[in-house]
């Protein structure tokens, strides 16, 4: 396997720390003018989503991780395992839920989404950054009541349970910032 | 195809004023402009510099890392006090804060010692960034105390592992030797703390580089470094004089070079020789221009200092 040295460190390069694969977020090159270097990282770990820091001695290197991103329609769920297929070839991959995590909240059948495969096995799921999705529960709306600025709970199709202003009924489309969960406007059906 | 400069007119042009006063400030104090060769066919034998290989046909020449050793050749020749404004290069040295080209002032004082030069330092500093600023002076071994509650005199390398690990995160320390990990702890925690200009000074003796041992305390060296915010500035010394002594510093650099698996490299003899004949006593300390001209202007990068870089990630 290819191995990567801290000179070579760049934001999305994928390598191995601690058995687990991680993304490179940002490398710093620190040194005394007549001391020794080192690289201080931050970095992702792709499995939990954990970001940390790690230093190495300047030339240190890691190992290549086998990740790659792949853009795919997410089909259906089964309970245990979220099924996604690639629209080129049709290949199916199955996720589980800690490959999922909350991305399950914003999917909603045939969207599209990126997979992440490390070692050809899902590892994280990125749903686009805009979805439109339903309301399917929500308190009676306010009439009229558009200016205010005034939110109130709903439950979206998928189960996610966002903040959305009075005026919204149930059965209307709203479209959400997948990022942050926060509601952006209404979406026309 | 991005081929206009990295750095501000405003700050090209600034660069030029700087070059301007340095010279009317070493001037009116009677100091000789110099201009040594930047390649020799020996070079810098610390183990922690990588110096960069030029090709002449067949004959590998070496790009200076520091105008010293053709500096100290002129002390040695009876040039007097001599400054030098030249390129410098360290290989491997990039990142927002480092290219490995850069520019230095380099000069040298004949009868000063390490403290009347950091005297001179602070003149400079306030000619160049036309204000009075204030400058404090710490040893660094109170500055490792004081910051990073580190007595770094009698500590045993298990127990500067141990605390170096638990003031660095994710550093594996297991692997370091003593200067490594004071190296860590400078860069990581104790120049992050420092404000405004701060002269470190009496470095311990592993770290002697080419600066004379004090008389009344042989555990640390006549050295000292000028930061800025953290920022390393300059480096100086009470020069080494003794040919002896520099010889074997050298040989010593290159047995480390060859235990980490380095080639070792060509001893400078033309030095060793200067010295051999007698170097006077005197003090000599590098700047570099471009950290400087971050600090002047407020830059956040050296590349926004420097007219062109020349790599794969530019720090804006």
């Amino acid at each position: 396997m290819a191995s990567y040295s801290t000179n070579e460190f760049r934001s999305g390069l994928k390598v191995i720390v601690d058995g687990d694969p991680c993304s490179i977020i940002e490398n710093e090159f620190v040194k005394p003018g007549k001391g020794q270097a080192f690289n201080r990282v931050k970095i992702r770990n792709l499995k939990t989503g954990r970001v940390l820091d790690k230093t190495f001695k300047s030339g240190e290197s890691l190992e290549a991780a086998d990740v790659i991103d792949i853009e795919m329609q997410y089909l259906y769920s089964d309970g245990q395992f979220w099924h996604f297929m690639v629209p080129d070839n049709f290949e199916q991959y199955a996720a589980d839920a800690s490959a999922i995590g909350e991305s399950h909240l914003w999917l909603k059948a045939q969207d599209n989404c990126q997979v992440t495969l490390y070692n050809g096995e899902p590892i994280g799921v990125t749903p686009p950054n805009f979805v439109e999705l339903e309301i399917t529960d929500t308190d009676p709306g306010l009439k009229g009541d558009t200016a205010q600025g005034g939110t109130k709970p709903a439950t979206l199709e998928t189960g996610a349970f966002i903040k959305v202003p009075l005026f919204l009924e149930i059965g209307e489309l709203v479209r959400v910032d997948t990022r942050t969960g926060e509601y952006m406007s209404r979406a026309k059906k | 195809m991005q081929w206009e400069p990295s750095a501000a007119l405003e700050t090209i042009q600034k660069r030029a004023q700087i070059y301007q006063q340095i010279r009317a400030f070493f001037s009116a104090r009677d100091l000789l402009e110099v201009d040594t060769p930047l390649l020799s066919q020996a070079t810098n034998t610390d183990a922690q510099i990588v110096s960069i290989e030029a090709l002449n046909q067949r004959q590998a020449l070496f790009l200076q890392t520091s105008p010293e050793f053709a500096m100290k050749r002129l002390l040695a020749a009876g040039s007097g006090s001599i400054y030098q404004i030249c390129h410098a290069f360290r290989g491997a040295e990039s990142g927002r804060l480092h290219n490995i080209e850069f520019t230095l002032l380099e000069w040298y004082r004949v009868a000063y010692d390490y403290r009347a030069l950091m005297d001179e330092v602070e003149s400079l500093i306030d000619t160049l960034s036309d204000r009075s600023n204030s400058y404090r002076r710490v040893r660094y071994r109170d500055l490792f105390i004081e910051q990073a509650n580190v007595d770094i005199t009698g500590i045993r390398l298990s127990s500067l592992r141990e605390k170096t690990g638990e003031l660095v995160p994710g550093a594996d320390t297991d692997d370091l030797d003593f200067d490594q990990c004071l190296d860590l702890l400078l860069s990581m925690v104790v120049a992050p703390r420092l404000k405004g200009y701060v002269f470190v000074y009496d470095y311990p003796v592993s770290q002697a580089a080419l600066a004379r041992v004090n008389a009344t305390n042989p555990s640390v060296a006549e050295r000292f470094e000028l930061f800025h915010d953290g920022l390393e500035l300059a480096n100086g010394f009470s020069e080494l004089t003794d040919a002896g002594l520099q010889r074997r510093r050298f040989e010593n650099d290159n047995d480390l070079r060859a235990a980490k698996g380095l080639p070792r490299y060509p001893i400078d003899e033309h030095l060793l020789a200067a010295l051999q004949t007698g170097m006077p006593d005197c003090a000599g300390v590098a700047l570099g221009i471009d950290r400087l001209l971050m600090v002047i202007l407020g830059l956040d990068s050296i590349d926004q200092a420097i007219s062109f870089v020349d790599r794969e990630t530019e720090y804006s």
